[in-house]
């Protein structure tokens, strides 16, 4: 009994880690330029099949270059934080494509929306090109060093769940200190807070959205990575679902609010880790009532800042 | 052209048409809302559930089912459509921008997942074995022109109505039109419920014409597809989202002979539109060029520009 409420409870915390990864992509682009960048669901499955190909998988039959991979084969740990990093040069680039031009010429907010969807339809769609339509299994070997369950309080859990509980916490807890303690992640708050001013105190906001991007992607990337290791990746479109969650947990926190998207993401996982799995198939629409109710009652979110309407 | 109205493709595109118009009403009131997703997937949904396991509708002597019950189930859409908005919109249109933008996103979701796990719409197969009211795919032209000719001729009529201004006001400046006493709310709602009532008809056209009818007919992408028609169609008259569903329907089966490459180029579209064509493709100054008898009434009748 207690073993199985603890079992649960991990694993909502640890689906709940990954949700809260997405919210913080979201909350990092939106906070600098108040929009959402809707092609981070798409990146989201990027990073999970570039640590895939990064610790030597192959592409199926199906894909561009049946039974091609790259010719080298890190271990997890390693491909993890590269596929992170890769990520994030590749949201880099579509911040270039999707955004930078619309910034330019001051086009309204809208406009991103489409422009980065697009982003997001072209990066899963190549996946689906290169890599096939069906799903990917890592490989055996891929958390060869690690038991399958580990004791805690006198009950056996999941060790994987631990895993990615442990790295979604100690992403969390760098970017946080990071934001609150280093000159760049004062200055990447002084941009959200106002860019005008940010600017005439010498702090190059574009280099700042930059950053902003590269975090971004990266995080999404992890998230990925860690869902791919524990689960599978089901597909190109597995980015999607968990982008769309995402999207629910930063509204549910407080669009912009760091600790509201780490609250959010939390909440949600355990929520769902409660449904009975008798009906786990309205477990996909659990994120979606509650950020309903929500937005009912509290428009700006449990931790956002009340919206004034200036006149 | 004989082969696009052969293989139904002709058809698929008017719906774009009809999606991008129920995406573009709430839009001309100010209200970013991707809900029509949700409605098209309800309207669908009855449609196939009547016409699969309601004999009194059943089908004809030689086998068509009869068009009086299939127009009898467009309008049963629209009207469970629109009920559904007047319960929900009175919720989310206290919600602004992106907020409603995710309210709505989340609808979507909700209704994706319930027809996915209700006991009586067929699961992730769905509905199949739809009855056809028209031997061949092009029958469809007719209903689908119909309705986006009675869509247009809304759209254009609002223009010059009380109702329609009130609309354009909101969107310039929703505060100064509810200093100006417009029922602000009252207004929202109703372009709300007009275009849930135009994307539950819709939906009942495409599940017959697309003979099955599953939970994947209204998903996250195809709301933001839809919002593309409008966008990169032009957002300032009904003509533009016509035109966008138009063509964002067409190019998929246009790009096939490109392979696999082809969704990759729709998201290369997508991404590039806006960028090239910020105001989209119908701007108001193409209007004006076209002449009168596409310009909005009210234009007209002061012989001004639009506000």
């Amino acid at each position: 009994m207690i073993e199985s409420l603890l079992q649960t409870l991990l694993n909502g915390a640890a689906s709940g880690g990954v949700y809260a990864l997405v919210a913080l992509g979201y909350t990092l682009v939106f906070s600098v330029l108040g929009v959402i960048n809707f092609a981070l669901g798409a990146l989201f499955s990027l990073g999970g099949y570039l640590t895939y190909l990064l610790m030597g998988g192959r592409i199926s039959a199906n894909g561009a270059l049946p039974g091609w991979g790259l010719p080298l084969e890190l271990p997890f740990p390693l491909a993890l934080l590269l596929a992170a990093a890769l990520t994030g040069l590749a949201s880099l680039v579509v911040e270039k494509l999707a955004f930078v031009p619309l910034r330019r010429r001051n086009a309204e907010p809208l406009l991103y929306l489409i422009t980065s969807l697009g982003a997001g339809l072209v990066v899963v769609n190549l996946l689906q090109m290169l890599m096939g339509a069906e799903g990917y299994a890592f490989p055996a070997s891929a958390l060869a060093g690690l038991p399958a369950a580990v004791v805690v309080a006198g009950a056996r859990i999941r060790s994987v769940q631990v895993l990615l509980l442990a790295v979604c916490a100690a992403a969390v807890l760098a970017l946080t200190l990071w934001l609150e303690r280093s000159r760049g992640g004062r200055a990447l708050r002084a941009v959200a807070e106002d860019a005008t001013t940010a600017r005439l105190l010498g702090i190059n906001s574009d280099a700042m959205l930059r950053l902003a991007f590269l975090l971004s992607g990266a995080l999404a990337g992890l998230g990925g990575g860690l869902i791919g290791v524990s689960i599978s990746l089901p597909g190109p479109y597995v980015g999607i679902g968990y982008g769309l969650k995402g999207l629910a947990v930063l509204v549910l926190g407080g669009l912009g609010s760091v600790p509201g998207a780490i609250a959010g993401g939390l909440l949600l996982g355990l929520a769902e880790a409660m449904v009975p799995s008798g009906a786990s198939g309205w477990r996909d629409a659990l994120a979606f009532a509650i950020l309903f109710a929500v937005l009912l009652v509290r428009p700006s979110g449990l931790l956002g800042r009340r919206l004034v309407e200036k006149v | 052209m004989a082969a696009m109205i052969d293989n139904g493709l002709l058809v698929q595109m008017l719906i774009g048409a009809l999606l991008g118009v129920s995406v573009y009403l709430p839009l001309a009131a100010g209200q970013l809302s991707l809900a029509s997703p949700a409605f098209y997937a309800v309207g669908g949904t009855l449609a196939a559930l009547l016409s699969t396991s309601w004999p009194v509708l059943g089908a004809g002597a030689d086998g068509t089912f009869p068009l009086a019950s299939f127009l009898l189930e467009l309008l049963l859409g629209g009207l469970l459509a629109g009920a559904l908005a007047l319960l929900v919109g009175r919720l989310v249109l206290r919600l602004q921008g992106i907020y409603l933008a995710i309210a709505t996103i989340a609808l979507v979701e909700i209704v994706r997942v319930a027809i996915l796990n209700l006991p009586f719409t067929g699961g992730a197969i769905g509905i199949f074995g739809i009855p056809q009211p028209f031997p061949t795919a092009a029958g469809y032209l007719v209903p689908a022109l119909a309705l986006l000719a009675l869509a247009g001729w809304v759209c254009q009529r609002l223009e010059g109505m009380p109702l329609g201004r009130a609309m354009a006001a909101i969107r310039n400046d929703e505060l100064a039109a509810r200093c100006m006493g417009i029922d602000t709310t009252g207004v929202k709602l109703t372009a709300f419920v007009l275009s849930a009532v135009l994307a539950g008809s819709t939906g009942a056209l495409a599940a017959h014409f697309l003979n099955t009818w599953n939970a994947r007919q209204g998903s996250f992408d195809t709301s933001v597809t839809m919002l593309a028609f409008v966008i990169l169609g032009g957002s300032r008259s009904w003509l533009g989202p016509v035109v966008g569903g138009l063509l964002l329907t067409a190019l998929p089966e246009l790009l096939r002979p490109v392979g696999d490459a082809r969704l990759v180029l729709f998201g290369l579209v997508i991404l590039l539109g806006p960028v090239l064509f910020p105001q989209g493709l119908i701007t108001p100054s193409l209007l004006e060029r076209l002449g009168a008898p596409l310009r909005p009434a009210s234009w007209r009748r002061r012989g001004g520009v639009a506000p």
